[in-house]
C-alpha cells in the first residue's frame, strides 16, 4: 500500500517537473529550476528540446540546468549530442557553459566530442588573445586520445604566441597532454625548454609547474634560466611563486655545496652582506676561506627573502622551507617570525605550520625560543592544534624556561579536554628526561597527579612515572608504594600494567608489598585485561625468583590460570615462564640464568618527539605532513661534495659580466630585473587594452622603485654620501636604457665620472625629479621636449607594431632607448636635460604634475642670518642665507649657503661639520671639509637640508681642527617653499580642491598705499619664496609655491576689499605650514 | 594538483562537486566521513587525510567542508590557501558562504571554479579579475537579465589578467572618489588566575576600501612605522619602498581588500583595557556551585569599551545555571555545548557590570577539576591600542582630489582569562 502511494507521488512529481520545465521555456525562471532534478528521461527530453530551440534564452536556461545536474554529480552525458551543437554559440555565457560540459563529459563520448574540435581550431587563430587562450584551454582539457596530434600542434603554436597569456595556457596544456599521452614526453620537453626561456612573469609559474610534472629530473633545463627565475620571482603571481621556490630548492641542493659547514667567524660576514657591498668585496678577497657561497646561491636566498612578507601562507611556507634547506644556518632564523605570524591564520594553516615548526624546533631550538609564548595553548584551540603546540613547547624546553613552562603545563593538565591533559603529562615526562635539573620536580608533580580524579590523567601519569623511575631506579620506594595502593582504584589497563611492571622490577626494594600485590592480582586475574595479565605473569615470575618462599604457591596458581586462558599470547607466555623458572628435570641450561633474564638491567626508554623522524622529508610537503612518502614526492638530494660547474648558469649576455666582482653584481642585478619586467610590460600591453593610464601607473611605480633601489645602494656605498643617491638614479636610468652588455660598464663609468667632477650638468640633472623641471628657461626647452615626446610616442607605437619574438624585441627596444638618452646628451645646452626628462615623464604621468612647475624665484635682497658669531666662534664667523635655488643635493632639500669668515690672525684649519642632531626624518647634506681658511679670508659653501616641511631647527656642530661649536639653522617658513608657475585657471582649480580644512584666511587692515600691486608683491616675496600667478583682476593677487619636501601646493591669495582692508587666503594641504605662513605674512602686509 | 572539489554540509551531504581532471567518484569522500566520525568535533577533522589512491585536503568554513582530492605530492598549504580563497570568493560574490547561497547560484559557482583553476593549477584568483569575467549577482541584475536575456558573464575581456598589475581592473570610474582605511587591532592575551598577563600581543590589519577612478598610485605613511614588527602585504605593495622608507606605496585593487596585516613588536607592553574579577567555585559533594564575575575598565585611554561579550565553556557536569546580570543578558545552553554567553554591552565605570548566581551540577559526579576560562570580546572605537597612527595618504597619477578617511578600532582577539 505504502509502496503504491510512494510510486504514485513519484510519478506525479515527475509530471510536475515536466510541466514546470515547459513553463520555464517560456517564462525563464533560472533559480526556480534547480530544485527539480529528479532526472527522468522525460525531463532530459525536455532539455533537449530547449537546447534545440532557436532562442538563446531557452538554450541558456537548459545549459544552466545541466550545469546544476553536473554539480550534483548526476550523469548528464546523454545530452551530449544536443549540447555539443551549441559549442559555436554566439552567446558567450552559453558557450562557456558548453565548454564546462564538454570538458566534463567528452571522455565518455569521444566520437561526438570530435564534432567540436573544428570550432576550437578556428578559435585558435582568432586575433583576440583571450579567445585563443580559452580555445586552447578547452581543447587541451578534452581527454580524447585521438586528438593528441592536434593538441600537440596547438601547444607548439601557442608556445610561440606573442601573447604571454596564451603562452601561459600553453604551459598548462603541456601537463594535460602529458597525462593523456605520456608518449609525447620528448616533444613536450622541447616545448618546456622553449617556454622556460620565456621572460614573462605570467608564464614562469605555469611552465615550472609543467616542468615539475613532466620532467622534474631534467635539471639541466634550469641552468640557463636559473638567474632569470630568481630575478622574476617577486613579480610572479603567488601560486607560481610556490612552485618555483620548491623547484629551486631542489635545484640548489644539487648545484651548490653545503653552506652548513661554515664556522661562527664567517657568520658575521654573511650577515653583513645585506648591509654593504664593500663588505662583500672583502669577503671575496678572503677567498682562501674554506667556504664561499656561490653568488647564484646567494642570489636565490636574497631574492626569496622579501616573499616572507607575502599574504599567502603557502608562499611564506615555501620560502621558509627554502631557507631551512639551503641557507646557511645562521640566516635561517629570520623565517621564524613569519611562521609564527601564520599561526594567526585559520585552523588548517595552523595545523600545517605547527607541524613544520615542530620538526624544525627539534633540530634548532634557538630559532623559535623567542616566540615561546606564541605557542601557549588556549582552551578554545582544537585538540589537534593543542597537541601540536604542546609538542613544540616540549621541544623548546630548556633549563632557562622550564620553570615557566611547567607552570603553564600545570594549567593544561587540568584542562577539560582529557586527551590533551594526557598529552601534557607525556610532555612533562619528556621535559623531565631531557632536563635533569627538573626531573625531581616533575616526578613530584606527576605523583600529585596520581590523586587526580580523572582516570585518564592518572593512568597517563602512571605510565610516565614508570618511564621516569626506570631511568633512575634508586630511592623511589615511596612512590612505588603509593602506586601499589592505586592498583585498588585504577582501572585503565595500561596504568595497571605499568604499576605491576614497576613493582616487579623493583620487587626487592618493596619486599613487603610485592607479594601482597601479587596476591590481590591472583584473585582478579581472570577479569583483567590481557595486557595486565601478561604483567601479572611477569610479576609472578620475578617474585618467584627473588622471594620464592612467600610467592611460590601464588605464582603456580597464576601460571595455572594462565595456562587455560583464552588468549594464546598468555598461554604462550605462561608456558615459557613455567619452563624457565620452575625447576624440573627437563629444564635446560637456561633456567640457571632465569634471574638474569628477568631481572636484567633494562635500558631506560627514550622519550622522543614523534616529529623526530620527519626531518628527512622536505618541509612544507604533503609527505612531511603525512610522514609517509606521497606519490610523486621528489627527494631532496644531499649537497654535492664538489659543486658542479657553475658556468652552466651563465647566459650569453651575462657571460660578459663574468669578470665583475660579485660586489658590483648586487647593484647590477637590480637594473637587469627592471629590464625584464619592463620588457614584459611592453609585451603585455600589446593591443588596445593598454591605455595610457595603466602605462603611467606602472611607469611611475617603477620609478619609485628605482628610487628606492638607489636609496639602498646609496646607503651601501660609503664613499658617496647624500649626493650619491641622486647620481645613481641617473646612472640607473642610463643603465636601464642602454643596451644590455653596455649597461654595466656605462653605469660604472658614469658613477666614477660623477664622483670626480661634479659638473653643472650632473648637478642639474639631479634636480630633475618627476615634478620638477630645471629652473632654467622654460620656453627654450619647450620645443625640444615636444619633439622629444613625439619621438617617444612614436617609438612606443613602433614597439607595439614590431611584435617580434622576444629576444629581437628586446634589442630593438634597447636601441631605441639608447637613442632616446643620447639625443639630449648631444644637445648643446646641458641644462636642458632635466626639464626634458621631466617632460618625458610628464607625458606618462598625469597632468597634475604638469601644473606644478617650478619657476624662477623672484629676485629679493638676500637676507643673511647669523649661524656663529665671531665672538663665540673664537674668531670663526658663519652666516647663512637661503639662495632660493633648487637644491643640488636632493630634490627634497632646501639649499643653504653658508659663508665662513676668518676674523683671527691665523689660519683656521679643517673646517667641517661634526655631529648632527637632527629631528627624525630630517636629512642634511654637508659641505666638503675646508682644509684651511686664511686670516681675513672668507668662503661660501653650500649645503642641503631636508627640513621635512617643518620649521624645526637643524642643529649640528661646526668644527675646526681644535674646536667644535654648536650651531643651528632654523628655516623661516617662507624658505621651505619653491615657487611654482601656473596659470590662473590652474590656480583656481587647485584652490577649489584645497578648501575647507586646507584653507586659512585672515583680514588685513593697512594704509591704501600699501596695497599697490608692486608693494604687495615685494612684501610677500620677501617673506616667502613664492611665484607670481598672472592675474586677470586688479584687486586679486595670487602666488603659488610648493613645499620642498612633499611637493604640496601652497597657494596664497591677497584679495583687496573696499576701504583699506584685504583678505589673505592660504590654501594648502600642509595646514601647519599654511597657518605659520599666514601669521608671518599678516604683520608684514599690514605694516606701513 | 587539485583534482576535484567536493562541498559537504554539516549533515554529510555532498551538495556540489567539480572536477578539473577526469572524474573522481564521490565514494572517495567516505574516507573523509570516516575521519570526521573519529574526530567527534568538526574542528578536529584532520585537514590532510591519506586514502589508498588519493589524498584529501579539506578546510572547514562557515559550517561547510571543502574537500579537495589530490593525487600527487603538493604543498598542503598551497591547497588549503586556495580553498580558503575559493570560500572568500563565494563570500564576496554572494554575501555569505553558505549551502543555500551556493545552491542558489550554482551556475555562477561553477563558472567561478572553472576560471579559478585550470587543470588543477590556480589561474585567476584575484577578485578584481573574476568580477570582470563573471559579474556578481545582484537583485537588479537578475531582473534585468531575465528581461533582456543578457548574462552574468562579462562580455568585456579581463584586461587585468594580462597586465602586470593583475589585481586592478582597468577603466575604473567613480563620481565620488573615496579611499577609506580601517586600522583594526586585536589584542590576543592570556590572563592568568591572579590577573597577571601570561601572554599578550597586538595583531593588526589595515583593510582598505578604495573607490578611485583610473590608476591611482597611493602612498600611505605612518607617524610611527617602527611599531610594526612583522608585516605581510597585499601583492600590490612595493616591498622595496617599505624596506627603505617605511612607506606603503601601491596601486590599489578596486574595492575592498586587506592591505597589510601586522604584528606589533613584542617589546612594547600591551595595555590590557579590561580586567575581570571572578569567583567561580564548585563545592565538594554538593550539587551546586557559585559563579560570580565582574568586569571593569583598566586602561581605557578615555574611550568607552563596548560590545563586551563573555563566553564560558562550562564543564560537562554543569546542569544549569541561575544567574542575575546587573547589565545585559545571558544565555546558557545546558544541553549540547554547555556554553554560557553573557552579552554585556558597554561598561560604565560608575556601575561595573557583574553576573552572579548559582550553578547546578549533576549530583554524584565529581566536581570539575578546573574552573572554565572566560573568553572575552570587546571593542573600542577610535583607538588603535598600539598607538599606530596614519600620517598621510598621497595620491599620484590622477588629478582629482579623493576623499580620504581612516578609522581605528581595537578589538579583543583571542582574549582569554583563566580562572
Amino acid at each position: 500500500m505504502s509502496s503504491n502511494s510512494f510510486a504514485y507521488s513519484e510519478q506525479s512529481g515527475g509530471g510536475e517537473a515536466t510541466e514546470l520545465g515547459q513553463e520555464a521555456t517560456s517564462t525563464i525562471s533560472p533559480s526556480g529550476a534547480f530544485g527539480l532534478f529528479s532526472s527522468d528521461l522525460k525531463k532530459n527530453e525536455d532539455l533537449k528540446q530547449m537546447l534545440e530551440s532557436s532562442k538563446d534564452s531557452a538554450k541558456l536556461d537548459a545549459m544552466k540546468r545541466i550545469v546544476g545536474m553536473m554539480a550534483k554529480g548526476k550523469n548528464a552525458s546523454e545530452l551530449f549530442p544536443a549540447v555539443v551543437k551549441n559549442v559555436a554559440s554566439k552567446n558567450i555565457e552559453i558557450k562557456k557553459l558548453v565548454y564546462v560540459y564538454l570538458v566534463r563529459h567528452a571522455e565518455e563520448q569521444q566520437d561526438l566530442a570530435l564534432l567540436s574540435i573544428s570550432t576550437f581550431q578556428r578559435a585558435l587563430k582568432d586575433p583576440n588573445q583571450l579567445i585563443r587562450a580559452s580555445a586552447l584551454r578547452v581543447l587541451s582539457s578534452i581527454r580524447v586520445p585521438i586528438i593528441v596530434p592536434i593538441m600537440m600542434l596547438a601547444i607548439k603554436e601557442a608556445a610561440a604566441d606573442l601573447s604571454p597569456y596564451v603562452r601561459k595556457n600553453a604551459a598548462h596544456a603541456i601537463q594535460k597532454l602529458y597525462s593523456l599521452d605520456p608518449e609525447q614526453k620528448e616533444m613536450l620537453i622541447e616545448v618546456i625548454e622553449k617556454l622556460l626561456k620565456d621572460k614573462s612573469t605570467l608564464v614562469a609559474g605555469s611552465v615550472v609547474m609543467a616542468f615539475e610534472e613532466v620532467c622534474p629530473d631534467r635539471i639541466d633545463l634550469i641552468h640557463k634560466n636559473y638567474r632569470k627565475l630568481c630575478n622574476l620571482l617577486v613579480d610572479v603571481e603567488e601560486w607560481g611563486q610556490v612552485v618555483i621556490i620548491h623547484m629551486l630548492t631542489r635545484y640548489a641542493r644539487t648545484q651548490f655545496v653545503s653552506p652548513w659547514t661554515e664556522d661562527e667567524g664567517l657568520e658575521n660576514n654573511e650577515k653583513n652582506f645585506y648591509e654593504s657591498d664593500d663588505e662583500e668585496k672583502e669577503k671575496t678577497d678572503k677567498r682562501k676561506k674554506p667556504y664561499v657561497m656561490d653568488p647564484d646561491h646567494r642570489l636565490l636566498i636574497r631574492n626569496t627573502k622579501p616573499l616572507l612578507q607575502s599574504r599567502n601562507a603557502a608562499v611564506v611556507m615555501a620560502v621558509a622551507q627554502l631557507f631551512w634547506h639551503i641557507s646557511p644556518k645562521s640566516e635561517a632564523g629570520i623565517i621564524s617570525k613569519s611562521l609564527v605570524r601564520l599561526l594567526r591564520s585559520n585552523r588548517e594553516v595552523q595545523y600545517i605550520v605547527l607541524q613544520n615548526i615542530a620538526t624544525m624546533s627539534i633540530q634548532r631550538k634557538g630559532m623559535f625560543e623567542p616566540y615561546l609564548k606564541s605557542f601557549y595553548v588556549r582552551s578554545t584551540d582544537p585538540t589537534m592544534i593543542k597537541t601540536l603546540k604542546l609538542e613544540i613547547l616540549t621541544n623548546l624546553a630548556n633549563e632557562a624556561n622550564i620553570s615557566t613552562l611547567l607552570r603553564e603545563f600545570q594549567t593544561y593538565v587540568k584542562s577539560q579536554d582529557k586527551q590533551f591533559a594526557a598529552a601534557t603529562i607525556q610532555a612533562i615526562g619528556r621535559c623531565a628526561t631531557n632536563i635533569s635539573e627538573v626531573t625531581d620536580t616533575c616526578l613530584n608533580g606527576l605523583v600529585c597527579l596520581l590523586s587526580n580524579r580523572d582516570e585518564i590523567v592518572v593512568a597517563e601519569s602512571v605510565v610516565v612515572i614508570k618511564k621516569l623511575l626506570q631511568m633512575q631506579p634508586a630511592q623511589h620506594g615511596e612512590i612505588i608504594k603509593h602506586m601499589a595502593k592505586l592498583l585498588d582504584s585504577i582501572t585503565v589497563p595500561v596504568a595497571r600494567a605499568s604499576i605491576l611492571w614497576l613493582i616487579g622490577e623493583n620487587c626487592e626494594r618493596v619486599p613487603k608489598i610485592a607479594p601482597d600485590v601479587l596476591r590481590k592480582m591472583a584473585k582478579s586475574f581472570t577479569s583483567e585485561d590481557d595486557l595486565v595479565k601478561l604483567q601479572i605473569l611477569n610479576l609472578g615470575a620475578k617474585l618467584y625468583l627473588t622471594n620464592s618462599r612467600q610467592t611460590k604457591l601464588l605464582t603456580q596458581y597464576i601460571l595455572n590460570l594462565g595456562k587455560y586462558d583464552q588468549n594464546y599470547d598468555i598461554r604462550d607466555r605462561t608456558r615459557f615462564i613455567r619452563q624457565l623458572i620452575v625447576p624440573n628435570e627437563r629444564s635446560g641450561a637456561l633456567s640457571k640464568y632465569a634471574k638474569k633474564i628477568f631481572l636484567a638491567q633494562k635500558p631506560a626508554p627514550l622519550l622522543e618527539s614523534p616529529f623526530k623522524d620527519r626531518d628527512h622529508f622536505q618541509l612544507g610537503t604533503l609527505s612531511h605532513t603525512l610522514n609517509t612518502k606521497a606519490t610523486g614526492y621528489l627527494e631532496l638530494s644531499n649537497w654535492p661534495e664538489v659543486a658542479p660547474d657553475p658556468s652552466v648558469r651563465n647566459v650569453e649576455v651575462i657571460e660578459l659580466a663574468k669578470e665583475w666582482t660579485p660586489a658590483g653584481k648586487t647593484k647590477k642585478e637590480t637594473p637587469s630585473k627592471k629590464f625584464y619586467s619592463e620588457s614584459e610590460e611592453e609585451g603585455s600591453s600589446s593591443d588596445s587594452n593598454s591605455d595610457s593610464e595603466s602605462e603611467s601607473g606602472s611607469k611611475s611605480g617603477e620609478q619609485s622603485e628605482e628610487g628606492n633601489s638607489s636609496d639602498d645602494s646609496s646607503e651601501d656605498s660609503s664613499s658617496e654620501s647624500g649626493s650619491g643617491s641622486e647620481s645613481e638614479v641617473e646612472n640607473q636610468r642610463t643603465a636601464k636604457k642602454n643596451s644590455k652588455n653596455k649597461r654595466k660598464s656605462d653605469s660604472e663609468d658614469g658613477e666614477k665620472e660623477h664622483e670626480k667632477s661634479k659638473t653643472s650638468e650632473s648637478s642639474n640633472a639631479e634636480s630633475s625629479s618627476v615634478e620638477e623641471s630645471s629652473s632654467d628657461s622654460e620656453t627654450e626647452s619647450e620645443s625640444d621636449s615636444a619633439s622629444e615626446s613625439r619621438k617617444v610616442t612614436k617609438e612606443k607605437e613602433k614597439t607595439r607594431q614590431d611584435r617580434n619574438p622576444v629576444p629581437k624585441d628586446v634589442s630593438l627596444l634597447d636601441l631605441d632607448d639608447f637613442n632616446l638618452v643620447s639625443t639630449p646628451v648631444a644637445l648643446p645646452m646641458p641644462a636642458l636635460r632635466p626639464s626634458l626628462i621631466a617632460d618625458l615623464e610628464g607625458l606618462n604621468l598625469s597632468a597634475s604634475s604638469a601644473v606644478i612647475n617650478v619657476s624662477t624665484p623672484v629676485f629679493v635682497p638676500m637676507k643673511t642670518h647669523v649661524m656663529l658669531h665671531r665672538m663665540s666662534g673664537k674668531g670663526l664667523a658663519a652666516h647663512y642665507y637661503f639662495p632660493r635655488q633648487p637644491c643640488i643635493f636632493g630634490d627634497k632639500m632646501v639649499s643653504v649657503q653658508v659663508t665662513l669668515n676668518n676674523t683671527t690672525d691665523r689660519k683656521i684649519e679643517n673646517i667641517h661639520i661634526g655631529e648632527k642632531k637632527l629631528p627624525t626624518g630630517m636629512q642634511m647634506h654637508v659641505f666638503n671639509p675646508i682644509e684651511s681658511l686664511e686670516p681675513e679670508g672668507s668662503i661660501t659653501v653650500s649645503m642641503g637640508i631636508d627640513f621635512c616641511d617643518s620649521t624645526q631647527t637643524a642643529s649640528f656642530q661646526l668644527c675646526t681642527k681644535d674646536d667644535c661649536f654648536n650651531v643651528s639653522i632654523q628655516p623661516p617658513v617662507g624658505e621651505l617653499l619653491l615657487p611654482v608657475a601656473m596659470s590662473e585657471k590652474d590656480f583656481k582649480k587647485e584652490q577649489g580642491m584645497l578648501t575647507g580644512m586646507n584653507e586659512t584666511s585672515t583680514i588685513i587692515i593697512a594704509a591704501p598705499q600699501n596695497f599697490t600691486p608692486p608693494v604687495i608683491l615685494q612684501k610677500i616675496v620677501n617673506v616667502a619664496n613664492v611665484g607670481v600667478v598672472p592675474s586677470g583682476q586688479d584687486n586679486i593677487h595670487r602666488f603659488a609655491a610648493k613645499t620642498v619636501h612633499s611637493g604640496s601646493l601652497m597657494l596664497v591669495t591677497v584679495e583687496l576689499k573696499e576701504g583699506s582692508t584685504a583678505q589673505l587666503i592660504i590654501n594648502t594641504e600642509k595646514t601647519v605650514i599654511g597657518s605659520v605662513l599666514l601669521r608671518e605674512l599678516k604683520p608684514v602686509l599690514s605694516q606701513g | 594538483m587539485i583534482h576535484s572539489l567536493f562541498l559537504i554540509n554539516c549533515s554529510g551531504d555532498i551538495f556540489l562537486e567539480k572536477h578539473w581532471k577526469s572524474v573522481v567518484s564521490q565514494s572517495v569522500c567516505d574516507y573523509f566521513f570516516e575521519a570526521q566520525e573519529k574526530a567527534a568535533d568538526v574542528e578536529n577533522v584532520p585537514p590532510v587525510i591519506s586514502t589508498p589512491h588519493h589524498y584529501l585536503i579539506s578546510i572547514y568554513r562557515d559550517k561547510l567542508f571543502f574537500v579537495s582530492v589530490i593525487q600527487t605530492e603538493v604543498p598542503p598549504l598551497f591547497v588549503i590557501e586556495f580553498l580558503h580563497r575559493v570560500a572568500d570568493t563565494f563570500q564576496d560574490y554572494f554575501g555569505e558562504c553558505s549551502e543555500a547561497a551556493i545552491k542558489d547560484n550554482v551556475v555562477i559557482v561553477y563558472e567561478l571554479l572553472e576560471e579559478m583553476l585550470d587543470n588543477g593549477f590556480p589561474l585567476a584568483t584575484e577578485s578584481n579579475i573574476l568580477k570582470e569575467l563573471i559579474k556578481p549577482p545582484t537583485i537588479l541584475r537578475s531582473v534585468v537579465n531575465s528581461i533582456t536575456g543578457s548574462s552574468n558573464v562579462g562580455d568585456t575581456l579581463p584586461t587585468g589578467q594580462l597586465s602586470n598589475i593583475p589585481w586592478r581592473r582597468a577603466g575604473v570610474k567613480y563620481t565620488n572618489n573615496e579611499a577609506y582605511f580601517d586600522v583594526v587591532e586585536e589584542i590576543d592575551a592570556i590572563i592568568d588566575k591572579s590577573g597577571s598577563t601570561v601572554f599578550a600581543e597586538i595583531q593588526g590589519v589595515i583593510d582598505a576600501c578604495i573607490k578611485l577612478s583610473g590608476m591611482p598610485d597611493l602612498s600611505l605613511s605612518f607617524m610611527n612605522p617602527r611599531l610594526l614588527d612583522d608585516v605581510s602585504f597585499h601583492p600590490c605593495i612595493r616591498f622595496k619602498r617599505w624596506e627603505s622608507e617605511r612607506v606603503l606605496s601601491f596601486i590599489p585593487p578596486d574595492g575592498n581588500f586587506r592591505l597589510i596585516s601586522y604584528r606589533v613588536s613584542s617589546q612594547n607592553l600591551v595595555a590590557i583595557p579590561v580586567y575581570v574579577k571572578h569567583c567561580i567555585s564548585f563545592k565538594e559533594n554538593s550539587a551546586c556551585g557559585r559563579f560570580d564575575i565582574t568586569i571593569g575598565p583598566k586602561q581605557n585611554m578615555g574611550k568607552t569599551i563596548e560590545g563586551i561579550t563573555v563566553t564560558v565553556h562550562m564543564p560537562k557536569v554543569v546542569l544549569n545555571m541561575n544567574l542575575t546580570p546587573t547589565q545585559g543578558s545571558y544565555t546558557f545552553d545546558p544541553v549540547t555545548k554547555k556554553v554560557l554567553t553573557w552579552d554585556v554591552g558597554k561598561i560604565t565605570p560608575q556601575k561595573l557590570p557583574s553576573l552572579k548566581g548559582l550553578v547546578n551540577l549533576q549530583s554524584g559526579a565529581p566536581k570539575p577539576e578546573e574552573n572554565p576560562s572566560l573568553n572575552i570580546q570587546f571593542k573600542i572605537q577610535q583607538l588603535a591600542i598600539s598607538g599606530l597612527k596614519v600620517n598621510r595618504l598621497d595620491m599620484y597619477g590622477e588629478k582629482y582630489k579623493p576623499f580620504k578617511g581612516v578609522k581605528y578600532v581595537t578589538k579583543a582577539g583571542k582574549f582569554q582569562v583563566r580562572t
